[in-house]
């Protein structure tokens, strides 16, 4: 543990010291500009969970099992499966999303960095982006991933796959960035799984809806341009608005 | 006025979404009162706390 | 001139008078509007040409849904200010209304239901409007766990506050998912004031009603506002005289 905090504070110095220092004429360093310190942010944040590669697997395992668990409960036949694929991916997505939340603030506030970062001086609205995009990269875009193949065992032509992989992977986009404003609004609340899906699923929906849709028309091999253009819109949205309403919230969260 | 409670046909529906609404005003009427007596008995309780800790 | 008024506004001791002073201005008018709305359009309205006497689920329906809209506005503004300029008077309005959104987005919905399954042939369906309703229900809730959930009160005005405003979305989608998305839903008929597609014996009940539900939200508001305000007082003298009167 020690050497993965000595890594972390060697990470962590530059963006929490980045205030610019100039008193009693201590040379100023030139300083950290918001986008290098988010690159920081980023970067030390995917150094950190590659160290515990195990929890990455998690939700991925979740997604697996889930999408498993339809053929066994309803009905092994193909055809059958096929039509309920979109809703199942979407719904398996969305949940193993909710499960791998609890990582994003969880370890960063418990060893007091995500104070540091909101002591900083450093642009709280760029950190939070950062993370969030971290998040995306080490659960949303393997989700991506895996969703094909999780489509295929669904009964799913092959000719669908690449349209549900770019679905999943911009709708996974905005399903991170709603989900860090829950989890930093829930930050330290003692068993806050069931609030957190409670205050993240309804802001969800629109991404559940236009995605499954997408990926429907995309089994169907139909044009699927409408809904992904809406999920994109989304995602932009949420690039734009989420990361300063996390920000709030996690000074709120730590005041 | 057996026309009126046949509501033409509809009376099944209209009369329970009236009595639903209905309820829901009276709840809120009744809740919205108990929580402000409710919030000053609790001021007064810390009111005596405080006066006697002083 | 006009900043004292709002730093009056400010202070609890003067809006726990004010509330309690106000309150009866706005109940009894309610209750009368609400009274005459209901004659109007249970017994004076005549049955709708298409839909017959099931119609007048309107009148109980339409309130619910615009108090159910209007109230989170409310919650959402009013939380917004207190973010902003950290008064606590704000974050008890925005308190205040959760529970009484909540249960008017409930009866929006069962009598949404009710009607729609004479009318239309089902209690449901996942049409835009019903579903971003529901969502408001959801963000009511979500926003009222949220608020038991955190311990500090101040944290929780504060974080509940945040919730409160990112979910100020879901209104401009419920109110225009209509003329968005063909469904289930018709299109706005009410808001057309030029030229109202109601007869004026159908649409005056309509209006009593929401203005007697709205005056009811305000005298609501204003008695759950005094018990917030009170809660969110320590010890301050004030509290002495108005509770043992």
């Amino acid at each position: 543990m020690s050497s993965s905090e000595s890594h972390a504070a060697h990470a962590l110095g530059p963006v929490a010291a980045s205030a610019a220092r100039t008193e009693e004429g201590a040379p100023a360093a030139r300083p950290t500009s918001a986008v290098e310190a988010a690159r920081l942010a980023l970067l030390r944040d995917l150094q950190l969970a590659f160290r515990k590669r195990s929890q990455l697997v998690q939700p991925l395992a979740f997604f697996a099992m889930v999408t498993l668990l339809f053929p066994l409960a309803i009905s092994p036949e193909l055809a059958r499966l096929r039509e309920l694929a979109p809703g199942v991916l979407w719904v398996a997505a969305l949940l193993a999303s909710l499960l791998a939340l609890e990582f994003l603030f969880r370890d960063d506030a418990h060893d007091g960095t995500l104070e540091q970062y909101a002591l900083s001086g450093q642009s709280l609205t760029a950190l939070m982006f950062a993370k969030t995009l971290a998040h995306w990269l080490l659960t949303g875009l393997p989700l991506a991933v895996m969703a094909p193949l999780a489509a295929l065992s669904l009964g799913v032509a092959p000719a669908a796959l690449p349209g549900i992989v770019v679905a999943v992977a911009v709708g996974s986009v905005t399903l991170s960035l709603i989900g860090s404003i829950g989890a930093a609004l829930t930050l330290g609340i003692k068993r806050s799984g069931a609030l957190l899906s409670l205050l993240t699923l309804p802001l969800s929906l629109p991404v559940l809806i236009f995605g499954a849709r997408a990926t429907q028309l995309a089994i169907h091999g139909a044009p699927f341009l409408a809904p992904l253009e809406l999920l994109g819109a989304l995602a932009v949205l949420g690039i734009t608005l989420a990361p300063l309403a996390a920000a709030a919230a996690v000074r709120i969260s730590l005041e | 006025m057996r026309e009126f409670f046949d509501m033409g046909g509809y009376a099944a529906f209209v009369w329970p979404a009236y009595a639903v609404t209905l309820a829901v005003v009276v709840l809120n009427i009744v809740w919205a009162r108990q929580a402000l007596a409710r919030s000053r008995e609790e001021a007064r309780r810390r009111l005596k706390m405080h006066g006697e800790t002083r | 001139m006009t900043w004292t008024w709002f730093h009056r506004l400010a202070s609890p001791p003067y809006i726990y008078a004010l509330a309690a002073r106000l309150t009866p201005w706005f109940a009894w008018p309610a209750g009368l509007c609400i009274l005459a709305g209901l004659w109007g359009g249970l017994v004076l309205a005549p049955p709708d040409y298409q839909q017959g006497d099931g119609f007048r689920i309107l009148y109980v329906h339409a309130p619910s849904a615009w108090m159910s809209l209007m109230v989170y506005t409310t919650m959402a503004i009013a939380a917004a200010i207190g973010l902003i300029w950290r008064m606590k008077v704000a974050h008890a309005v925005a308190a205040s209304c959760a529970p009484i959104g909540a249960s008017f987005t409930f009866a929006a919905l069962v009598t949404g239901a009710l009607w729609g399954e004479p009318m239309w042939g089902t209690y449901w369906e996942w049409d835009p409007r019903l579903t971003s309703e529901l969502v408001l229900l959801f963000l009511y809730l979500g926003y009222m766990g949220l608020r038991a959930g955190i311990e500090d009160p101040q944290r929780a005005d504060r974080a509940s506050a945040v919730l409160a405003v990112v979910g100020v979305v879901n209104v401009p989608i419920i109110h225009y998912s209509v003329t968005w998305w063909n469904s289930l839903h018709q299109a706005p008929s009410v808001m057309r004031l030029a030229k109202p597609a109601m007869p004026l014996a159908m649409v005056t009940p309509l209006l009593l009603m929401l203005l007697g539900f709205t005056l009811l939200f305000v005298a609501l508001l204003l008695t759950r506002l005094r018990g917030e305000v009170l809660a969110r007082e320590r010890a301050a003298s004030w509290i002495r005289e108005v509770v043992s009167a």
